[in-house]
C-alpha cells in the first residue's frame, strides 16, 4: 500500500517536471504562432490572447507571401540540405565502410584523421575557405555552401557509421562473397540497409547545424538569388522592424519544413543512438 | 603470392577523404598561416608570432581579446551549470520504466533545438522586451513585477540571459544522449541492485550515474567546442557589436567584426587568422585535457 502511494508521488512529480520544460520549451513557439494569425492592432493589445476570430488576420502571410521571395529562400535552403545531407550520408558511409570492414596499412591513423574534424570546427578556416570560393569562382553559389556543409558533416557521420558498422555480422558478408556479390554491391544491399537506424541518427545531427546555418550563408553566399530561408528571414527583422505580422508569419513558416524533417527521421533516431556509437 | 590492389578500398573512402581535406583541412592550415604575417611598409610580410604577441599583449587588442575570452568562459561554465544537469535530469526521468508520453515530451523538448538562431533570437528579443512585455505581463500576473528588468539591454545581465536562451534552444541534446545511455543500460544490472534494495535516486546516484558518466564527459566536450564556436545567438540578438558595450562580446563574434569589419572598423584578414589560431589553440587544449586528463580515468562498463 505504501510503496503504491511512493510510486504514484513519483509519477505525478516526474509529469509535473515534464510538463513544465515542456511549457518552457513550446511557449516561445506557441508565442509566435498565435501572434502571427492576428492583427497588428492585436498583436500589441493583448499578444497571450488567441487569435479569435474578431481579431484573426492572414495579412502576415499575405505580405510574406507577395514581398520578399520567400519561396526561393525556401527553395534554396532545402537544395542545400538535402544536398549535403545525401553527400555526407553517402560518403560518410563508404568511408565508414572501408574504415570498418577492411584492414589495411595506416587504417587507425585514417580513422584518427577523419575524427579530427568532429572537434576542430570548420568556422576557423573560414579565412582559407573564402580564398578557395573565390578562386574557384563559387562565391555566392550554392555549390559554395553544399560542399563546405559536406565537409562539416563527414567526421561525425564517419564516426557514428563506422561504430554501427562493425555490428554488422561478417557471416552475412561472407554469404554474398561466396555467392559472387562485388564488394561494392555487398555495401550497397547488405550493409546499408542493416544501418538505417545509425543513417537516421546522422542525419538528424547534420541535417540541424545547416538548415539553421547563418555564418556560411552571410560570407559565403549572401546574394539575394543565393540566400538561405535563415539568412532570408533576417530581411523581415530590420533593425528597426516595421512589419510584425510579416515577420511572425515568415517566422512560423520556417519552422515548419525542419519540424517536418525532424519528425521523419526520429522515428529511428532513439533507436540509431541506442544501438551504438555515441553511448 | 601478392595480393592484388584492393582498389575498392580506395574508391570507398576517396570522396570523403578528398572533400574533407579540400575544405576543412586545408583551410584550416592556410588559416594557421596567414596568421603569421600581416602588412608591413613594403606590402605583406612574414611577422611570425608577432600578431599573436599584438592579440595578447597590445591594449588596442588585448582588452577586446580578454573580455571576448572571459565572456566566453562565463558563456561556458552557465552551459555546464544548467544546461547540462537539467539535460540529465530530465533524461533520467523520461527514462523510467512505464512513463506515460515518454515520446511526445522527447518531441516537444527537442524542439527548441531545431528552431533556427533567427526564430530564437527573435522571439526571446520579443518576449523580453519591456515595450511589447510578454514577460512583464507575466511576472505581473504572479506578483512579481518589481523584478523585471530589460535582461538584454543591461551590461550586468545580457550575457548571463543570452547564455540561459542559448541553454533553452539546446538543453535537448544532452538529454537525448543520455537519454539513450539510460536506456542502454541492462535491466539486469538494474534488477540486481533492486535485489539488494536500491531504488529510485539511490539506484540513480550509485548505479546508474557511474555508468553513464563516460557519455556526460563526450557531452562536456562537445559542450566546450560549442561554445567556443558560438556567434550566431549573440550576432542575432545582439548583432556584430556585441552589445550593450561589448558584454556580451564572445571569441566568435570578436572573429567575424575583426576578419570582416564593421561599420566604422575596417577588416584585417590577418588580425583575424590570429584570433581564429587563438581560437584553434583553446579548443585543442580543452579537447587535449579532456582526452588525456579526464577520458582516461573514466572507467567503462562493458555489458
Amino acid at each position: 500500500m505504501a510503496q503504491a502511494r511512493i510510486s504514484w508521488g513519483r509519477t505525478i512529480a516526474a509529469h509535473a517536471i515534464l510538463i513544465t520544460w515542456t511549457v518552457i520549451a513550446l511557449f516561445p513557439v506557441f508565442v509566435t504562432v498565435v501572434n502571427s494569425f492576428k492583427s497588428r492592432r492585436a498583436i500589441f493589445a493583448d499578444p497571450l490572447a488567441l487569435p479569435w476570430p474578431e481579431h484573426f488576420d492572414l495579412v502576415g502571410y499575405t505580405t510574406v507571401l507577395k514581398q520578399g521571395d520567400f519561396f526561393g529562400y525556401f527553395q534554396n535552403s532545402m537544395i542545400v540540405t538535402v544536398v549535403s545531407l545525401f553527400l555526407v550520408l553517402l560518403f560518410g558511409a563508404m568511408a565508414a565502410f572501408a574504415l570498418s570492414e577492411y584492414r589495411f596499412r595506416g587504417d587507425m591513423l585514417m580513422g584518427l584523421y577523419l575524427a579530427l574534424g568532429i572537434m576542430i570546427p570548420i568556422r576557423l578556416g573560414t579565412v582559407a575557405i573564402l580564398e578557395i570560393m573565390v578562386a574557384g569562382g563559387l562565391v555566392n553559389t550554392l555549390t559554395a555552401l553544399i560542399l563546405v556543409y559536406t565537409a562539416q558533416g563527414l567526421p561525425l557521420a564517419v564516426f557514428i557509421l563506422s561504430e554501427f558498422m562493425k555490428t554488422v555480422s561478417d557471416d552475412l558478408k561472407n554469404a554474398g562473397r561466396i555467392d559472387g556479390l562485388s564488394e561494392y554491391a555487398i555495401f550497397f544491399t547488405l550493409v546499408l540497409p542493416l544501418v538505417r537506424p545509425a543513417m537516421a541518427t546522422v542525419a538528424v545531427f547534420t541535417m540541424i547545424p545547416i538548415w539553421n546555418d547563418l555564418w556560411f550563408p552571410l560570407i559565403l553566399a549572401p546574394a539575394e538569388e543565393v540566400k538561405t530561408i535563415t539568412l532570408g528571414s533576417q530581411v523581415f527583422i530590420g533593425q528597426f522592424v516595421t512589419n510584425w505580422n510579416a515577420v511572425l508569419a515568415a517566422l512560423s513558416l520556417a519552422i515548419l519544413p525542419v519540424l517536418v524533417l525532424y519528425l521523419i527521421f526520429s522515428r529511428q533516431l532513439i533507436r540509431g543512438i541506442t544501438a551504438g556509437a555515441v553511448k | 603470392m601478392k595480393r592484388p590492389v584492393r582498389w575498392h578500398i580506395a574508391v570507398f573512402l576517396a570522396p570523403a577523404v578528398l572533400i574533407y581535406t579540400a575544405i576543412m583541412i586545408v583551410p584550416l592550415f592556410g588559416t594557421l598561416n596567414l596568421s603569421l604575417f600581416n602588412t608591413g611598409p613594403d606590402g605583406v610580410e612574414f611577422v611570425g608570432l608577432a600578431n599573436f604577441a599584438t592579440l595578447f599583449g597590445d591594449p588596442r587588442w588585448a582588452d577586446a581579446f580578454w573580455n571576448a575570452l572571459g565572456n566566453n568562459v562565463w558563456f561556458f561554465i552557465v552551459h555546464m551549470l544548467v544546461q547540462n544537469p537539467i539535460g540529465i535530469a530530465l533524461a533520467a526521468i523520461l527514462s523510467s520504466p512505464r512513463l506515460r508520453m515518454a515520446a511526445f515530451y522527447r518531441t516537444a523538448i527537442f524542439i527548441p533545438t531545431i528552431l533556427s538562431f533567427v526564430i530564437v533570437g527573435f522571439v526571446w528579443k520579443l518576449i523580453l522586451s519591456p515595450i511589447w512585455g510578454i514577460a512583464p505581463g507575466l511576472l505581473d500576473l504572479v506578483g512579481l513585477k518589481s523584478l523585471f528588468a530589460p535582461w538584454l539591454g543591461r551590461e550586468e545581465y545580457a550575457l548571463t540571459t543570452l547564455a540561459l536562451i542559448s541553454v533553452w534552444q539546446f538543453v535537448g541534446i544532452p538529454m537525448m544522449l543520455i537519454y539513450a545511455a539510460l536506456l542502454s543500460i541492462p535491466d539486469e544490472v538494474l534488477e540486481a541492485a533492486e535485489m539488494d534494495g536500491i531504488t529510485g535516486m539511490s539506484a540513480f546516484w550509485k548505479i546508474k550515474l557511474p555508468l553513464i558518466l563516460p557519455s556526460i564527459g563526450i557531452i562536456s566536450i562537445l559542450t566546450f567546442v560549442g561554445n567556443f564556436n558560438a556567434f550566431d545567438l549573440i550576432y542575432v540578438a545582439q548583432g556584430a557589436l556585441a552589445g550593450p558595450d561589448f558584454s556580451t562580446d564572445i571569441l566568435g563574434t570578436f572573429l567575424y567584426r575583426t576578419f570582416f569589419g564593421f561599420q566604422l572598423q575596417l577588416g584585417d584578414p590577418y588580425m583575424g587568422s590570429a584570433i581564429a589560431g587563438a581560437m584553434f589553440g583553446i579548443i585543442l587544449l580543452g579537447v587535449c585535457v579532456y582526452l588525456f586528463g579526464i577520458q582516461t580515468r573514466l572507467r567503462r562498463y562493458q555489458f
